[in-house]
């Protein structure tokens, strides 16, 4: 076995470049693994513990660019580390255009570009309230995706901007629309009327691709953050985003998106909502109004989207537990069919917010034993490595694990479309859950899987392709993320049709 | 540039960071100038210093 690396002083990708390359350098003959990236301590001790430090990358500063191969033989390694030289050098630098170099800093692209608008942020989370700083104070908006920003940077950052009256979207701010045009990991819907503020970036995706399927478009989807409405922070760019909304002459209703708030900012945000004249729609998951108002407020992402467009076509709206009844009930009578099975549920999210609001469903239905959902995208599981919503390895690695677990029946899952993400995330999935499924079949048991898609026909990755790839595979498609958490529950527990599926016996 | 003028503008953007970013905004109409940004010598240490000077 060799292990070799490089170091290149000086030499800034950015992650998802590397990872990128990593990628490619892992399909190469003979390499076993890999690793591209910078010399930060954290990611020293990355390499450590794969096996993958070298004398050569101990030195590595944090500026400085590492590239480590451990490979069946030297010269599986050395092609290695020959070929990523080669895509270094054919990438770099990317979009110099019309022979001007590109600006080195924030003060640079303004003088290429004085009149721009929107600063987008998503270097490492130790530069973010640098760069954010910069912005705000050269009087441009600012939306921050980078992650690992302090609390009090953040308060720090945010009143600065509503001092001057600019929106600070983030940080940890995964996706937002601004004038129709999507920024971060958004999914391609129409510019139109709704206007939405949301502390949740899966949250948002999921209403606004729900939004896209009833017909209706996104004037501006106002991310701030998921800590905006935290007793710290005090919903101060949430107040501002609806104060926008509410003035913005294109958007016809509002939609309000999150987690519940700090109880102080929950009251903070009904007030703002009681002066907006706009039919505005709630859904903080897990939070009811303190006070009676003119809002709607409703339990689920799905329920938001259709309940405001209903709103909007003036038409009378219920939230429904299936949208087809009749489709649920043959589907559980195919699942029926298969083999005994075990009890438990297993939920693996890629979105946390999609995650959180199936444990408010499963709970009451189920019972907390009887299930558990792990976030993928929670810090503990991206510390040194992609989201993944972009890298889809490690939720498949888990996924083949619940194929040896005896005591589960039911694998949940959620499937993030959109720009910036994985370009076939169903195609991992689908390959792990056909081994899960296997697995169990081997060992006498079935293993059913269940899962719902949050994307659009027009996202790159094409929403009936990918929803047809899982199918392949034996898993469930629910129409939604509320649905299959309660198609889960169903299947486990079979005296829940009275409840669930009542409206059709 | 005020908050309502944004909501009714086309976005001219600066992008700092993925690059995947760029390609993305530009397909949905925006105009987007990458910034080749890379750390500050030095460090978060020096980033957090010139975060206290930079006005």
């Amino acid at each position: 076995m060799a292990v070799r690396g490089v170091v290149r002083r000086s030499h800034y990708r950015d992650s998802m470049v590397l990872m990128r390359l990593a990628e490619a350098l892992r399909a190469l003959p003979g390499v076993r693994e890999a690793a591209v990236l910078m010399g930060t301590p954290a990611n020293h001790e990355i390499l450590a513990s794969a096996g993958l430090a070298t004398v050569e990358t101990k030195d590595a500063a944090p500026g400085d660019l590492i590239i480590a191969v451990m490979a069946g033989s030297d010269a599986a390694a050395d092609a290695a580390l020959a070929e990523v030289e080669r895509i270094l050098t054919e990438q770099r630098p990317a979009r110099a255009t019309a022979g001007r170099a590109l600006p080195r800093t924030l003060d640079g692209a303004l003088r290429q570009m004085p009149d721009a608008n929107l600063v987008t942020i998503s270097v490492p989370g130790a530069y973010a309230k640098l760069e954010a700083l910069r912005a705000l104070r050269r009087g441009l908006h600012v939306f921050l995706f980078s992650d690992n920003v302090s609390l009090d940077d953040e308060i720090a950052l945010k009143r600065l901007a509503a001092e001057r009256r600019l929106l600070c979207m983030g940080p940890d701010c995964g996706t937002a629309y601004v004038n129709g045009v999507g920024l971060g990991f958004a999914n391609v819907v129409p510019h139109g009327r709704i206007g939405c503020v949301a502390a949740s970036g899966t949250g948002l995706q999921a209403v606004v691709s729900r939004l896209a399927a009833l017909g209706e478009g996104v004037s501006h989807g106002i991310g701030v953050g998921g800590r905006d409405l935290s007793a710290e922070v005090n919903g101060i760019m949430t107040e501002l985003a609806l104060e926008a909304l509410a003035a913005d002459t294109t958007t016809e209703a509002i939609v309000v998106i999150s987690k519940p708030p700090a109880p102080a900012v929950l009251s903070k945000l009904e007030a703002a909502i009681s002066r907006i004249t706009k039919p505005v729609v709630v859904c903080c998951l897990g939070a009811l109004p303190l006070t009676a108002g003119a809002a709607r407020w409703v339990a689920t992402l799905e329920d938001a989207a259709e309940s405001v467009v209903a709103m909007l076509r003036g038409e009378a709206w219920t939230p429904r537990a299936f949208g087809d009844p009749a489709d649920v009930k043959s589907r559980l009578a195919r699942a029926r069919a298969q083999a005994s099975r075990g009890q438990g549920i297993l939920g693996l999210y890629t979105g946390g917010t999609l995650a959180h609001e199936a444990d408010l469903i499963l709970d009451p239905l189920v019972g907390r034993d009887a299930y558990r959902l792990v976030d993928l995208g929670d810090d503990e599981f991206t510390r040194g490595r992609p989201h993944p919503m972009i890298d889809a390895e490690a939720r498949a690695a888990r996924v083949r694990e619940a194929g040896r677990s005896g005591d589960l029946g039911v694998l949940l899952l959620d499937l993030v479309l959109g720009r910036a993400v994985h370009p076939d995330p169903a195609a991992p999935l689908a390959a792990a859950v056909y081994d899960a499924r296997r697995a169990a079949q081997a060992a006498a048991r079935v293993l059913l899987a269940v899962a719902s898609v949050v994307g659009t026909e027009h996202d790159p990755q094409g929403l009936d392709r990918q929803i047809a790839t899982l199918e392949s595979a034996g898993v469930e498609v629910m129409p939604s993320n509320a649905q299959a958490a309660r198609f889960a529950a169903l299947l486990t527990r079979p005296e829940l049709e009275a409840t669930l599926l009542g409206e059709t016996r | 540039m005020s908050l309502e003028t944004l909501l009714g503008q086309p976005l001219r953007v600066i992008n700092l960071g993925l690059e995947v970013f760029v390609t993305e905004l530009e397909s949905e109409g925006a105009t987007v100038l990458h910034v080749d940004w890379r750390p500050p010598a030095g460090g978060p240490d020096t980033a957090a210093l010139l975060a206290r000077l930079d006005d």
